[in-house]
């Protein structure tokens, strides 16, 4: 087995408080110091990482890799290399796949699929509902032995809250995290656009933010009720922010992320009629993303996901509202969140956190951290490097980003999973 | 020096001749937008014709539209319902490449079919590109480079020859 | 706006999808062009040649047999040869992709699409993904946009009214899914009008609908004071089973023009709707027939219009070589 030397990077992992200059040493699949060279320790294979910096690998709340089912858009081997490229070492897979994930033998081929990919770090989340159809509960249970790391209700609508209730409790005695993206399926009314002066000018069927603020404060009212663990995902606005923030001081046990592109783009950003820019949920105002950088900053919200989600490139060629909509979003992860520390917005050491630490306390995985004992996830990143969103770059079969051609800075040079490099630059 | 009156003096005898000589009988006049009508005032005056002077526009008809684009200043066209078996008299301020003139004739054609049409021009100038040619001119002179013609009116009428800066 | 994709290299016209993107000049040529078309009308040759062996295709995924036909007249009577298909689009099938069937027309060496479709942002996407020598005219796209209309909308004012800058023009009923209302608002505030005021019930006014540059009212009766035009749009059936308008009778009391409603108006007010009008609904037969209508007038300038912009549109940069 390779034993693995990180030199002289400038080491930050944040649930360890640490931030110096150190070096990492790699054995057996796990980290073995990051004080001093161990005993007996020999180096296979030695990375100099002067001037990078060296953290957890990336734990990704939530990405779509289209196997089973949509292959057009992707494959596990195409979105495991560009896992790989993007430092992200673990992935949470939404059961929107096709078959969804509701019995244990989808989260077995998942499991298969992901050993083929050589990526075996690819944690199923279950469908809360059976079909996702959002009428019965599925086999949750099973499926949490089956490996599904929580349940979820991907996009999809649940029924009523009668329904959504039992499933919260259901989930909750079997100590499941249910993660879940607020959106009252009626207020939103097939929309694509936010309900703002954008949509209005360009007749855009749109959705107003009371669609996600509602169905969350219902939901955070079963919270309360059902005493289920929940993670609230992709938030949008600044009331859902807010009552994020309230929901916590009144010591509901709940967590929430933002995807990383929310926290750049606008309704102004979009350019008009640019299916780049179709995202569900939309691009809101300039006040609402002040809101999720804030939230982010003082931890009301504590995880940045990349809600990735690639597409083929029919699935974006149409009239906006025809469109299929979603972000190839995890190679801009890191350089986005790079963006956010350059503006200001957080500390480089929340911006990992937000992607390594905090996520794997959501899930109740010992991860997210370079303590001595854990597998070895790691991502070396050259914080300077710039480089260019291309085809030469890119490596998502996806290239439905708004950033398509935009120049960088920040890249991943070398990504560690369980001990193995499964990404290095050049 | 080009002198109206000495023009138009000569058109009218031409075209009194002209008319004889070609057998027209109660001539419907047509002027051509804008130099041609204020030429056609005066010779509807002069010869007497009895139908009210009919006004031409050409600008739909030109053939160089996919260069020069419409233009925003058209008016109408005003020729009686029905020219089936007239004989015209067309009238224009100046022939040079003969693009106006196959463009009036088109338009003629659209709204009938003429028993005959005489041209008649105040000034015949080098340059054609098209192969017509005016029955009746007033004069014909040859031009510098870079000279033109210019038609002022409608009141006073007189005409000027122009030299155009140099241009490389 | 990044780029405008209506105008050439030279600043001219070369699609008409949106009146947002275009300025006060363009707006006016395109006016007074179309007054060189309107003397047409009067003749017995209705035709001229400046379109002659152009084809334009007139694809309407969106039933409608007074636009389309609007649309096929202008072009003939620019003497260019049309071809008209309706594409009836379920929403169950797909079918052929909007893209293929635009590369298929394509491949028939077509000069110019008329797009009318039920999704916002239609006429852009074909006119991003055609050939760069075709031309696109928007005929209206879901909700965004009826730039065509809003033209003649605007022409027709005109010929009454030719001064914008002194005018307050009230546009009554469903702005929220009018495209035809945000055409003309566009339009009268870029041609410089005095005040441009909606006056409808809150369900159907869209969210920030004073970010288009608008006054804002209710209540019919005061919002109609010293309002030179009026424009009235039509109230489709769909509102009352989506909830939006409890009924067409409430409706009419509160916001159908009547003759004692329009006495509030100026008293040289005139009277607009795009059509087709639902007598008794939005309007009073006796004010659609009335004198201070205007309604067959929008109808005759369409044509014209019409003709105007796709003159327009078809210039090419330029002289060639």
């Amino acid at each position: 087995m390779s034993q693995i030397h990180i030199k002289q990077g400038h080491l930050i992992d944040p649930a360890n408080h640490i931030n110096r200059i150190a070096d990492v040493y790699i054995a057996g699949g796990k980290v073995v110091s990051v004080t001093h060279e161990p005993a007996g320790f020999k180096a296979t294979t030695v990375i100099d990482a002067t001037h990078k910096v060296i953290c957890p690998g990336f734990i990704d709340l939530s990405t779509r890799l289209r196997e089973p089912g949509q292959s057009r858009k992707a494959t596990f081997k195409s979105e495991a290399i560009a896992a790989a490229s993007a430092g992200v070492t673990t992935m949470c897979l939404q059961p929107d796949t096709n078959p969804v994930i509701d019995t244990p033998a989808v989260a077995e081929l998942i499991k298969e699929l992901a050993e083929k990919a050589h990526y075996p770090q690819i944690y199923p989340i279950a469908a809360l509902t059976r079909k996702l159809e959002g009428t019965e509960l599925s086999s949750m249970l099973s499926l949490k032995q089956a490996g599904c790391i929580a349940v979820s209700n991907a996009q999809q609508a649940v029924k009523n809250l009668l329904i959504l209730r039992r499933a919260m409790e259901y989930a909750a005695s079997h100590d499941l995290l249910v993660m879940f993206r607020p959106n009252d399926y009626w207020l939103g009314n097939n929309g694509c656009a936010h309900e703002g002066a954008v949509a209005t000018r360009y007749g855009l069927p749109s959705i107003p933010e009371e669609a996600e603020t509602i169905a969350l404060a219902q939901c955070l009212e079963l919270v309360e009720l059902t005493g289920c663990r929940m993670h609230f995902g992709q938030l949008s606005c600044k009331r859902s922010v807010i009552k994020i923030y309230q929901a916590k001081k009144y010591g509901l046990n709940i967590s929430a992320d933002v995807a990383i592109h929310q926290l750049h783009l606008t309704e102004n950003d979009m350019i008009p009629f640019d299916s780049s820019y179709h995202v569900l949920p939309p691009f809101r105002t300039e006040e609402d993303r002040e809101y999720l950088r804030q939230g982010l900053a003082t931890g009301t919200l504590n995880s940045i996901c990349s809600d990735h989600q690639p597409h083929d490139i029919d699935a974006k060629l149409g009239a906006f509202p025809e469109t299929e909509p979603g972000v190839s979003s995890l190679e801009t992860l890191l350089p986005l969140m790079l963006k956010l520390v350059e503006q200001g917005e957080i500390s480089l050491q929340q911006g990992i956190a937000a992607l390594s630490e905090n996520p794997a306390r959501v899930l109740h995985l010992n991860s997210g951290a370079l303590t001595v004992g854990y597998a070895a996830d790691v991502c070396v990143f050259d914080p300077e490097l710039t480089w260019q969103v291309n085809a030469e770059n890119w490596k998502s079969q996806g290239i439905n980003t708004p950033f398509w051609g935009q120049q960088f800075k920040g890249r991943v040079t070398h990504t560690i999973q369980a001990g193995k490099i499964i990404y290095s630059l050049e | 020096m080009l002198d109206i009156n000495d023009l138009l003096n000569t058109l009218e005898a031409e075209l009194k001749r002209v008319i004889v000589e070609r057998g027209l009988v109660d001539p419907l006049m047509i002027g051509i937008r804008t130099g041609g009508v204020w030429v056609a005032e005066q010779l509807h005056q002069r010869l007497g014709i009895r139908d009210e002077l009919a006004l031409l526009d050409i600008s739909f008809y030109r053939d160089d539209f996919s260069q020069i684009g419409v233009n925003p200043n058209v008016k109408p066209s005003q020729l009686p319902q029905d020219i089936k078996g007239r004989d015209i008299i067309l009238i224009d301020d100046v022939f040079y490449t003969g693009r106006t003139i196959r463009a009036a004739l088109n338009e003629i054609f659209d709204y009938g079919r003429p028993s005959q049409v005489v041209l008649a021009v105040l000034i015949e100038r080098d340059g054609k590109e098209i192969p017509l040619c005016p029955d009746c001119v007033g004069t014909s002179i040859k031009l510098n480079a870079g000279q033109r013609i210019k038609l002022t009116g409608p009141s006073p009428l007189s005409i000027h020859l122009q030299t155009l800066d140099a241009v490389a | 706006m990044t780029e405008n994709i209506q105008l050439n290299s030279e600043g001219k016209l070369k699609h008409f999808l949106s009146i947002e993107g275009l300025n006060k000049t363009l707006l006016t040529e395109i006016l007074d062009i179309a007054d060189s078309f309107i003397g047409m009308n009067d003749q017995q040759i209705k035709k001229v040649p400046l379109l002659r062996g152009k084809t334009i295709v007139n694809l309407f995924f969106e039933n409608s047999t007074r636009t389309r036909t609007t649309f096929e007249l202008a072009a003939k009577r620019l003497s260019a040869d049309v071809l008209s298909m309706s594409i009836a689009t379920s929403s169950t099938s797909k079918g052929e992709s909007l893209l293929d069937t635009i590369r298929n027309l394509e491949a028939m060496f077509v000069d110019m699409f008329v797009v009318r479709h039920a999704i916002s942002g239609a006429a852009h996407f074909i006119a991003q993904h055609t050939s760069p020598h075709i031309s696109v005219i928007n005929a209206g796209d879901g909700q965004h946009a009826h730039p065509t209309q809003a033209m003649l909308d605007m022409f027709t004012i005109r010929q009454v009214k030719p001064d914008f800058s002194n005018l307050r023009v009230a546009i009554i009923g469903d702005i929220l899914h009018s495209r035809v209302a945000r055409s003309q608002i566009q339009a009268l505030n870029i041609l410089g009008a005095a005040e441009v005021r909606v006056i409808a019930p809150k369900t159907l006014l869209p969210s920030h609908v004073e970010s288009l540059e608008v006054n804002v009212s209710h209540d019919l009766t005061s919002g109609l004071k010293d309002i030179d035009v009026i424009i009235m749009l039509r109230l489709q059936k769909e509102r009352m089973t989506s909830a939006l308008l409890p009924s067409e009778s409430e409706y009419f009391k509160c916001f159908g023009l009547t003759e004692a409603k329009l006495k509030i108006a100026k008293p040289d007010a005139i009277v607009m709707h795009p059509g087709p009008i639902n007598r008794g609904v939005e309007i009073d037969s006796k004010v659609a027939d009335g004198p201070q209508s205007v309604i067959l007038k929008q109808v005759s300038n369409g044509i014209a219009i019409r003709m105007a912009i796709m003159a327009m549109a078809m210039q090419k940069q330029g002289a060639v070589g």
